[in-house]
């Protein structure tokens, strides 16, 4: 007889490891898809082809790439980084290239008269975005920033491969240890399931939080 | 670290040979997504209930989980219950399976934006269920999805390195067997890197010349 509860510990152990890995990857991710999805829209040819390189290259290539990428070259430079730095930043950086299309597409659709409108006002460029530009454009974003967050989520699995002990690297171990394949993938993917569902239903809930008074405003 | 190109050339005819396996893996997955992915658009869409629940909750259950995860499920946990299935055909079956979500939703935004008018000037000149679908509603529906089903051919090509999680030898597999019986890293996770880079961006292009020639006519 398998003691399941045992292995069930281990599975939830990898858990933790991908809630936190999804958690500071976002945080990453969400400060790079800002500084990159302003940068695209800089007055500065310089800023904007920097953001724009940095947003191809990640789209361009796969996440995995990347990750062996930083896990495996990187450390021949003298850059040694454990799995999971190097899950945190490859995650980070690829879904804020994501994200920086987001932020950019956003604000550009922030009508010009409201543009117009600060400058008439003699707003400063901060003052312009931080009360103007981004309370509008925010709700526009954050129904993708959601499904971006749950792609975060699913692309941690990846990181498995470079051996970093999340809940894939636990289902693995544990297949190996039992021969049982159903029950512990099967596990897993329902955990996966119930955690992107929260993230899904979180971003629901503060969308709404944040359009409260904006009703009416928009079509 | 020095950038070997002796080294760089000895394996180029091994990682053609991955990169073939890679779009072979695409191309069939791709075909798989479509057509799975019509499936899931049209069960959704069925009058029974308990269909349309199903195949809705079946859809967000497999979007809301890792594809290595369902490969792993396909290649490990269906042997078990007797499926025995070579790697690359579990891989595509998985990739397509996976993608066949985010075509079906592809499908059915697009076949909602078809005007509520033009069902109903179909039945107004007394067209067949079938007829409406063939002559009016597709023609419409279509050509506004082809870009957005490219993009989702362009994420499914750079998903493909996680066949080499289920010992596929495609492009990441070749890379990384040649990496380790040489211990030399650089060469080849840059070539695969590169090899990506040049493909994607490639047909990023192609992507954007499909939205041009298939932008919604505006007649707002």
């Amino acid at each position: 007889m398998t003691d399941w509860a045992g292995y069930i510990g281990l599975i939830i152990d990898g858990a933790f490891v991908t809630l936190s890995l999804t958690l500071c990857g976002s945080a990453v991710a969400l400060v790079a898809a800002f500084l990159a999805g302003l940068g695209r829209l800089s007055r500065f040819t310089a800023v904007r082809a920097l953001a724009v390189t940095y947003v191809e290259f990640f789209r361009g290539t796969s996440i995995f790439v990347q990750l062996f990428w930083v896990y495996f070259v990187l450390p021949l430079f003298d850059i040694s980084l454990s799995p999971f730095q190097a899950g945190v930043l490859v995650l980070g950086l690829n879904v804020g290239a994501y994200g920086a299309e987001v932020v950019r597409g956003a604000i550009k659709s922030v009508p010009r008269e409201q543009f117009e409108a600060c400058i008439a006002l003699n707003f400063t460029q901060y003052q312009r975005m931080r009360y103007i530009i981004l309370p509008q454009a925010l709700p526009l974003m954050l129904p993708t920033f959601g499904n971006n967050a749950i792609e975060l989520l699913k692309a941690t699995a990846v990181v498995s491969l470079i051996s970093l002990s999340d809940m894939t690297f636990q289902a693995q171990i544990v297949r190996a240890q039992t021969g049982n394949t159903f029950v512990p993938f099967l596990t897993i993917l329902v955990l996966y399931f119930i955690m992107s569902t929260v993230i899904s239903r979180a971003i629901g809930l503060y969308e709404k939080r944040i359009t409260r008074g904006l009703d009416g405003v928009r079509s | 670290m020095e950038w070997d190109w002796e080294f760089v050339r000895q394996i180029l005819p091994d990682l053609f040979s991955g990169l073939k396996i890679t779009i072979i893996a695409t191309v069939l997955g791709a075909a798989f997504a479509a057509v799975g992915g019509l499936v899931f658009a049209i069960l959704r869409r069925s009058g029974n209930r308990a269909v349309a629940r199903s195949a809705s909750f079946l859809v967000e259950f497999i979007r809301g989980t890792p594809l290595l995860v369902q490969l792993y499920f396909i290649f490990y946990v269906l042997p078990d219950l007797g499926i025995r299935l070579p790697a690359l055909l579990a891989g595509v079956i998985g990739i397509g399976l996976h993608y066949s979500t985010y075509a079906a939703e592809v499908y059915r935004s697009g076949i909602e934006n078809v005007s509520r008018g033009q069902w109903e000037a179909a039945k107004a000149v007394n067209l067949s269920v079938r007829q409406t679908w063939v002559h009016i509603i597709l023609p419409q529906a279509i050509p506004p999805m082809i870009p957005a089903l490219a993009n989702y051919l362009i994420a499914m090509f750079k998903e493909t390195p996680l066949l080499s999680a289920i010992t596929v030898l495609e492009l990441m597999n070749q890379a990384k067997s040649l990496a380790n019986s040489n211990y030399r890293y650089v060469e080849p996770m840059t070539i695969v890197g590169v090899f990506f880079l040049v493909i994607s961006l490639i047909s990023v292009m192609g992507v954007r010349m499909l939205e041009v020639r298939f932008a919604p006519k505006d007649d707002r």
